[in-house]
């Protein structure tokens, strides 16, 4: 069966020009319980890679820079 | 290499003492095997991180059981906890509990975890339940797992971070030999012997799909998909009273505790939509539950924790506390709907079902020693059969697991596997990633957790049971002959739902095989609507024989603490009665 990408607007947002992790910094990645967040390819910046999320906060408590902002899921917003 | 690519590997590594999870129990049970022998290996395996992971990941409002001398007794304690759970506890374990509980408070202080003290420089302990006083906030509850990780750090206990793990080895004579884990970002597998293993894997938390519709948004740290439960069973373990679920009252859509537990103290209440309370006392309980559901149904709904009759400074004093711990998102979520508490009331709903002895009755058996069925197998915590045991628990009952474990290993060797079984289970874990084409887990997931709310959510129906039954079996056979894995990530998810799936199946198992009525909404079976304790006054326990699931009673223990007569049904009367 062919599968298809499917839409979904993620909570979690990444300010680049704060992120750090272009210097090494992998801090909400390390402590996301659902291990959704990813450093990309493209832009070494943290970004949210899987919309599994437990809006619970540990990515921006964390983040050393204030970069990190956990929106409330549209779903149950 | 990029994360989340499949990397084929096996390894193994041997410690005396295994614990699996670092949550709550895990990390508490873990120090305490090293303390116990300093010289020992231990391991703290964590599927997350263990910095933040587990249902205290952003710290806890406060102690909901706290027995503290003055405020309350172990006696009183044991007593209430019995009845909550209509009798069918052993309170051996619960009265362990409540006498061990003070000195683990103790320990926390030590840690630099506070406790609210009144000007005598007491502790501050509020009433919530409905006979004793155990609750206690705590001031700086969003530092606990920072200052249990320091604890970790300083008795040099081996951490290992995003490791899942999958099954338990065991013995051909039946003893625990090990576990078998997998990487959660590269599919690596690692093999981890041990004289003895602790479980502290949490709740069946993504097991009913929540009304929002976003998996994710469950009540319960989603991380917690049951692992535990699936692991215990496989392994032969019995699992207790599962058709005791976990159901709670949420704030609508966020379906996080609005929390009475925090505001009640304050003088908040349950109320419906006419502004009258219906329920007697906000602690939850099955009882409580069900009238929190009959009032939803009964046209007087929708049900709302009452706070705006509270002084401004008393609902910033709430607010304080609800927007910073547990679920500091909570303030995020009301701003979003321009709910401030000082004008309007928070809309309240039920959560989906699970399991979690935290706030049920529903776990892996275990005695007052936190052994379960299997040699040189313990459990602890949210999946571990002590009730109602919540955080405080957990604390006390890995303290217990770890200490008597590290007395298991010190007094055995290690068991001998046999090689194939793992073998067997590399060849089970891995098969979603060997497949070109197939289901994606979210999908397989998403349907069985829907099934669960269409089939197994209480009022729980005979045929609805059979027909949801058939439903999840042919979800089976999709998830075990199509179900593929693209990445290491996918494949974690693919492995949580074999979780969810057995959970579902045990679920419905036991609460066929319970015939009569019990513990209001977690076990209301429209068949059978009275409570039968001629014939149901025992525990139920599920296993694994040969191969198949089954189910026994098991007598409860005699108490400790006996219970008068007229003091048996005092949580049967939750609904408030108009009087003259």
């Amino acid at each position: 069966m062919p599968l298809a990408s499917y839409q979904t607007s993620v909570p979690v947002v990444v300010d680049d020009a704060k992120c750090i992790a272009d210097k090494g910094c992998t801090v909400c990645v390390d402590v996301c319980p659902l291990d959704v967040l990813r450093i990309s390819d493209m832009t070494n910046k943290a970004y949210m890679a899987y919309d599994e999320c437990w809006y619970c906060m540990p990515c921006e408590a964390d983040c050393p820079t204030g970069a990190v902002t956990v929106n409330i899921p549209y779903l149950l917003r | 290499m990029a994360l989340d690519q499949i990397v084929d590997g096996l390894s193994e590594v041997s410690c005396d003492v295994l614990v699996i999870g670092g949550g709550t129990a895990g990390p508490m049970a873990a120090l305490k095997a090293k303390l116990k022998n300093p010289k020992a290996n231990v391991v703290l395996l964590e599927k997350a991180n263990v910095k933040r992971s587990g249902a205290i990941s952003m710290g806890m409002d406060g102690l909901n059981n706290a027995v503290i001398p003055g405020y309350a007794t172990p006696e009183q304690y044991t007593k209430e906890i019995t009845i909550a759970n209509d009798g069918i506890v052993d309170q051996k374990a619960v009265y362990k509990y409540a006498q061990n509980c003070y000195k683990i408070i103790e320990e926390l202080d030590s840690f630099g975890i506070r406790f609210l003290k009144n000007e005598n420089g007491d502790y501050a302990v509020k009433k919530v339940h409905h006979i004793g006083t155990y609750v206690l906030p705590m001031p700086n509850g969003e530092t606990v797992k920072k200052a249990l990780y320091r604890q970790l750090r300083r008795a040099r206990i081996l951490i290992s971070n995003r490791y899942m793990a999958t099954r338990l080895l065991k013995s051909s004579d039946g003893r625990i030999a090990g576990a078998v884990s997998v990487n959660t970002r590269t599919a690596e597998m690692l093999v981890i012997k041990a004289k003895a293993v602790i479980l502290c894997m949490g709740a069946a938390g993504r097991l009913g799909l929540p009304t929002s519709g976003y998996m994710f948004g469950t009540y319960e740290n989603a991380a917690n998909s049951g692992d535990g439960y699936a692991m215990a069973y496989h392994a032969g373990a019995a699992l207790a009273n599962l058709e005791c679920f976990q159901i709670n009252p949420l704030i609508k859509d966020y379906n996080g505790p609005a929390c009475a537990y925090v505001a009640g103290p304050f003088g908040a209440y349950t109320a419906n939509n006419e502004g009258s309370r219906f329920i007697e006392c906000d602690y939850w309980s099955g009882q409580m539950m069900l009238e929190f559901y009959n009032e939803l149904l009964s046209g007087k709904g929708p049900v709302f924790l009452q706070l705006k009759h509270l002084h401004p400074d008393t609902i910033s004093e709430i607010e304080s506390t609800l927007h910073k711990v547990e679920r500091p998102t909570r303030g995020l979520f009301q701003q979003g709907r321009g709910v401030d508490y000082r004008s309007e009331s928070i809309e309240m709903h039920i959560s989906e079902i699970g399991f979690c002895s935290g706030h049920s009755a529903s776990g892996v058996f275990v005695d007052d020693n936190a052994r379960t069925t299997v040699p040189g197998l313990y459990a602890a915590g949210d999946m571990a059969s002590v009730p109602h045991n919540y955080m405080l628990g957990a604390f006390t009952n890995g303290s217990v697991a770890g200490i008597d474990a590290m007395e298991f290993a010190d007094s055995h060797d290690f068991a001998e596997f046999d090689a194939a079984d793992v073998a067997m289970e590399r060849d089970r874990v891995m098969t979603p990633t060997k497949r070109e084409d197939g289901i994606p887990p979210n999908q397989v997931e998403y349907k069985t957790r829907r099934l669960v709310n269409d089939y197994l959510q209480p009022p729980k129906v005979t045929r609805k049971y059979e027909l949801g039954m058939r439903r999840l079996a042919e979800a089976r056979e999709d998830m075990q002959e199509r179900m593929i894995a693209r990445n290491a990530h996918e494949l974690l998810r693919a492995l949580e739902v074999q979780s969810i799936m057995d959970c579902a199946d045990m679920a419905a198992h036991a609460s066929l095989y319970r015939e009569e009525s019990r513990w209001g909404l977690y076990h209301w079976r429209t068949d059978f609507p009275e409570k039968d304790n001629e014939n149901w006054f025992c525990h139920t326990l599920l296993s694994k024989q040969d191969g198949k699931m089954t189910s026994a009673k098991r007598a409860v223990e005699p108490y400790v603490v006996p219970i008068a007569d007229d003091e048996k049904d005092l949580y049967d009367k939750q609904r408030i009665r108009a009087s003259a």
